[in-house]
């Protein structure tokens, strides 16, 4: 069943050029139980489609589409007061920077009994069992500490998984994760990866995986997104998309990845297709 | 070929506060480095956060002096706590930082960032200045009419240029690149690897590589050092190091790295319909 599901999604801020369009008729449907990666390069628009779902962009920003649906329900005509009930327990988010996401005056048991508090009305005694619980689930070693920490005095790994905590305290039926692990080294990547696809797995949960790594996309995608400049290049099952990839762009971006290397030189993304434009 | 950079057991400690009223304490970041660099290769020095590879950096480009062991360049026993770098030696070895957003004075044109490390190392006169900044610009796959451009101009692969040819305006012989694309896009990565490489054979340079990501380290090094906790836990040629790593971490390390291979997506495909279809 479709989860989620955008069609023609335009997004425009406007500059002192003239309005600059980030997002360009873009399609995304996700359903349950699936995890969609939408890759591409900076400035392809690919988190700003899904922060103007979230309806996280700033004011100034104009989001055009023909349909935003989530689970049936119409999002368009939505009030603030209803999506904000959606976001944040059935719709979640985790971002790139793990210790910036985090409110640094507050202990991580603090942030995440606030979630709890206000999307279940869990409080006190009741909100704290759950709270450590949640801290087992994502695998925060000495959870009952932890949760007295402050962000500063996690690891970013750490901070990661705080986050992750924060945004399966709900039970979410879709997590988007914008490059939930580009700020982290290889191992903790790793980790977290492992930790996302295991929850994705036993919550059954869709998942929108942004990110600008094709291993990342190799690794978890089931259908894969490719964007460029706004516009969407490709989408194929991530077998397909690695094995025959159809647009020169997809064909270009995979050349360019070191383990692609031919002898001595990477093709670059200009060589194979700024020329066939 | 002969021995350019060597390294001979290395250490470094920074003193730290350990607390209010609690004095220093002592932590040391290398134990112990020993590594030799012939000319025209490259050696990768690999690792995690923390592990000691800028520090290292740091060291071997002169900036900040080990506590004990040796430094060696061109056969010639480098110790900066007591003598000062003379610009012959500063003009040897350069270096490229990791992020080209920071890495360059916003309020420096990018002529003025090129010449800088003439009018301080070199008395060559103005007008070769200029004329040796805008070939540099040509080399690095930039414009001569970029030479009066302010760096918030360029895009991140462009300012990588720009830091690389900055690099380059002494001739060193001996570059080290702080994970030099780690900030790249995919596409920009490609392009500023080829660039080094070009570089590398044109002026037969010696590069000593920083980085964290092994599909680019395996694509662009000679040898291999991989370093964890500030000690050096492997250091082979870099198929061996591949092919057939000895030590726990590099393995780890390795087994860690996300790989685009068809085969392994095809068995996780498969896994994934198994475990759903049987929900």
């Amino acid at each position: 069943m479709s989860l989620l599901k955008i069609r023609n999604l335009t997004v425009e801020f406007d500059t002192a050029q003239g309005p600059f369009r980030a997002v360009d008729s873009i399609d995304v449907e996700v359903s349950e139980r699936e995890v969609l990666a939408i890759v591409g390069e900076s400035g392809s628009g690919k988190s700003v489609s899904m922060l103007a779902v979230m309806g996280l962009l700033p004011p100034t920003a104009k989001i055009t589409a023909d349909e935003i649906t989530y689970a049936g329900r119409d999002m368009k005509a939505m009030s603030d007061r209803e999506r904000r009930k959606i976001i944040g327990k059935e719709i979640s988010m985790i971002f790139q920077e793990p210790i910036s996401s985090l409110n640094p005056s507050f202990t991580c048991g603090y942030q995440i009994e606030e979630v709890l508090h206000r999307h279940l009305g869990l409080k006190g005694r009741a909100a704290k069992a759950r709270a450590l619980e949640l801290f087992e689930a994502v695998g925060i070693p000495d959870p009952e500490r932890r949760l007295k920490s402050y962000p500063h005095q996690l690891s970013g790994g750490q901070c990661q998984r705080v986050m992750i905590a924060m945004a399966i305290a709900c039970k979410p039926r879709l997590l988007i994760a914008d490059e939930p692990t580009t700020a982290l080294d290889v191992t903790i990547q790793k980790q977290i990866l492992d930790l996302l696809m295991g929850l994705q797995e036993e919550y059954g949960m869709g998942l929108i995986m942004i990110t600008h790594d094709m291993g990342v996309v190799a690794e978890t995608a089931d259908r894969v997104s490719v964007q460029f400049k706004g516009r969407k290049m490709e989408e194929a099952d991530v077998l397909s998309l690695f094995e025959a990839p159809q647009h020169p762009y997809t064909r270009a971006l995979l050349a360019a990845l070191p383990e692609n290397a031919t002898g001595d030189r990477l093709l670059t993304v200009a060589d194979g297709w700024e020329g066939v434009q | 070929m002969s021995v350019i950079l060597e390294g001979r057991d290395i250490t470094r400690d920074y003193i730290v506060s350990a607390g209010f009223m609690r004095g220093a304490k002592t932590v040391r970041a290398l134990h112990g480095i020993s590594f030799s660099l012939e000319q025209g290769k490259t050696l990768a020095i690999v690792g995690e956060s923390g592990c000691g590879k800028s520090t290292l950096a740091r060291i071997l480009t002169l900036i900040d002096p080990a506590n004990s062991g040796d430094l060696i360049i061109e056969g010639e026993k480098i110790d900066i706590a007591t003598r000062k770098v003379t610009s012959d030696l500063r003009a040897k070895v350069q270096i490229v930082f990791q992020n080209p957003y920071s890495s360059l004075n916003p309020r420096q044109k990018v002529g003025d960032v090129l010449t800088e490390p003439l009018i301080i190392n070199t008395d060559v006169p103005a007008a070769e200045r200029r004329r040796r900044a805008e070939e540099m610009l040509v080399k690095v796959g930039l414009e001569r009419q970029h030479f009066n451009r302010y760096p918030h101009m360029f895009s991140g692969g462009q300012r990588q240029r720009i830091a690389i040819a900055r690099a380059l305006m002494l001739n060193p012989q001996i570059l080290v690149l702080d994970e030099p694309v780690s900030a790249l896009d995919l596409s920009v990565q490609a392009q500023v690897l080829n660039l080094l490489k070009d570089l590398q054979d044109e002026f037969d340079l010696t590069y000593v590589f920083i980085s964290h990501d092994l599909s680019v380290v395996r694509y662009f090094a000679d040898e291999v050092m991989v370093m964890n906790a500030g000690e050096v836990v492997e250091y082979a040629s870099r198929d061996e190091i591949f092919a057939n790593p000895q030590h726990e971490y590099t393995k780890t390390l390795l087994a860690a790295t996300p790989v685009a291979d068809v085969d392994k997506i095809r068995e996780r495909v498969a896994r994934r319909k198994a475990l759903f279809q049987k929900a």
